[in-house]
């Protein structure tokens, strides 16, 4: 089965349809699938659901999808750097649902792996458990979360076999793994596409059974917090 | 006088204990890794994916697939790992992480804390505040003790929306150090130059002996 693409857009081609889930990897600016961001936008696709950790800047990330109001609604646990974002929100424009970080990542994860729900300790007691089941184990409290089942996932690798066995690199991991596996399809850009062999098996983070189409690009990796020490 | 900035971070680099996992949040706790008493030696994890975090990197060296999870760019040391962010909240959530330090906006005597959202005005999120709270062994907190209009921020309930409720273990303020106990507030240490009256006369919650 050929899993390659010669662009973002052939990649997505086929897949994306209005209203759509769509779980995406990345921490701030760091690790976001920016090639298929940038074809999502081009495709003119709208009323989308993203799951993801955060969104964007106002000209980077998602950010560049809010400005097209391609967006209906956010599923994040932070959105603090993107003014377009607070005005769309403020407005009423976008619909907002506030995920703690972790259980944002375990609600992912979860899904990936066919598990509808979970308990957790995070947020009894806060607006996040209003609406949810309750339930105590060993005399603690623990709210029901869902497991996150997308339409599609995109994410971003370092680097991938053509079969999608891929790599992360550094804190560019964050959700990737995650975003990836609770995708009925999994789209991953890479810096580069190897032939299968030339990666160490016991050096895969992410096997390509979760990754069902391939893009190989350049990326721009823009740094949020440029910070330094003095030499 | 009170504590500044630098004494805060640094009266709470004294809660570090040798060979732990340690949480830094943003602001205040920052500063905390440059007053690491000596002998001490802590793995700093950052939320977004990795243990052991090294300082920020020389100008020219910057990575932008290295970050923290202020999103600023960092540094790796020689026993760094890394890790996906389902991972990250596991070891928080499964209680691995010793101690959280982290600032906030509010807390109350039977250390609810609100540290993430002033309603109508700042809707940024919780990011991984209210996991950490639920997750790690210990939460210390360090805050200004009072608003810029004067007003306590250490109260009896808290007014903003919560992050967590009873998990505050201690409060370095600008004042002193107070821990959470059954009843109220008890007064640990006071900062220099600074008198108990002064303390009590700035706190709202319920202070016991």
């Amino acid at each position: 089965m050929k899993k390659v693409y010669g662009s973002a857009a052939e990649a997505l081609d086929g897949i994306l349809r209005d209203g759509m889930l769509i779980a995406a990897g990345g921490f701030g600016l760091c690790g976001i699938p920016e090639l298929l961001l940038a074809a999502i936008r081009d495709s003119g696709v709208k009323d989308l659901t993203f799951a993801s950790n955060n969104a964007g800047v106002d000209d980077f990330g998602i950010g560049i999808l809010l400005q097209t109001r391609q967006v209906r609604k956010m599923m994040s646990s932070y959105v603090g750097e993107n003014a377009e974002f607070m005005r769309q929100y403020l407005s009423g424009e976008l619909e907002l649902e506030f995920n703690p970080q972790g259980t944002l990542a375990e609600r992912m994860r979860a899904g990936g792996c066919g598990i509808p729900g979970f308990y957790t300790k995070t947020g009894v007691g806060t607006q996040v458990a209003e609406g949810k089941e309750h339930k105590d184990f060993n005399g603690e409290t623990y709210i029901l979360e869902r497991g996150i089942f997308a339409d599609l996932s995109i994410v971003k690798a370092w680097k991938a076999d053509t079969t999608g066995n891929a790599i992360f690199r550094k804190t560019a991991r964050n959700f990737n793994p995650p975003a990836a596996m609770c995708g009925k399809i999994c789209i991953m850009e890479v810096e580069e596409i190897v032939q299968p062999g030339e990666l160490d098996p016991d050096t895969i983070h992410l096997p390509g059974i979760y990754v069902h189409r391939l893009v190989q690009g350049t990326h721009e990796k823009r740094i949020e917090q440029r910070t330094v020490r003095a030499a | 006088m009170a504590w500044d900035r630098n004494q805060m971070a640094a009266r709470a680099a004294r809660e570090l204990e040798d060979g732990t996992y340690v949480n830094l949040g943003i602001g205040i706790p920052t500063l905390v890794p440059n007053f690491i008493p000596e002998g001490v030696t802590v793995t700093l994890q950052s939320e977004n994916g990795m243990l052991g975090m090294g300082p920020f990197p020389v100008a020219g060296t910057e990575d932008p697939d290295l970050i923290n999870a202020g999103k600023q760019t960092i540094t790796e040391v020689p026993q760094t790992s890394y890790f996906d962010s389902a991972l990250s909240f596991g070891m928080i959530r499964g209680g691995k992480i010793a101690m959280a330090i982290l600032g906030a906006m509010e807390v109350a005597e039977n250390g609810d804390l609100a540290n993430w959202m002033i309603p109508g005005k700042l809707v940024k999120g919780m990011g991984g505040a209210m996991d950490l709270v639920a997750g790690v062994g210990r939460v210390v907190v360090v805050m200004d003790h009072t608003n810029k209009h004067g007003e306590s921020k250490v109260l009896k309930s808290c007014t903003l929306p919560l992050t967590g409720t009873g998990v505050v273990n201690r409060i370095i303020s600008n004042l002193g150090v107070l821990d959470v106990v059954d009843g109220g507030l008890k007064i640990v240490e006071l900062a220099e130059g600074v008198t108990e009256d002064e303390l009590r006369a700035a706190t709202e919650a319920t202070i016991v002996n």
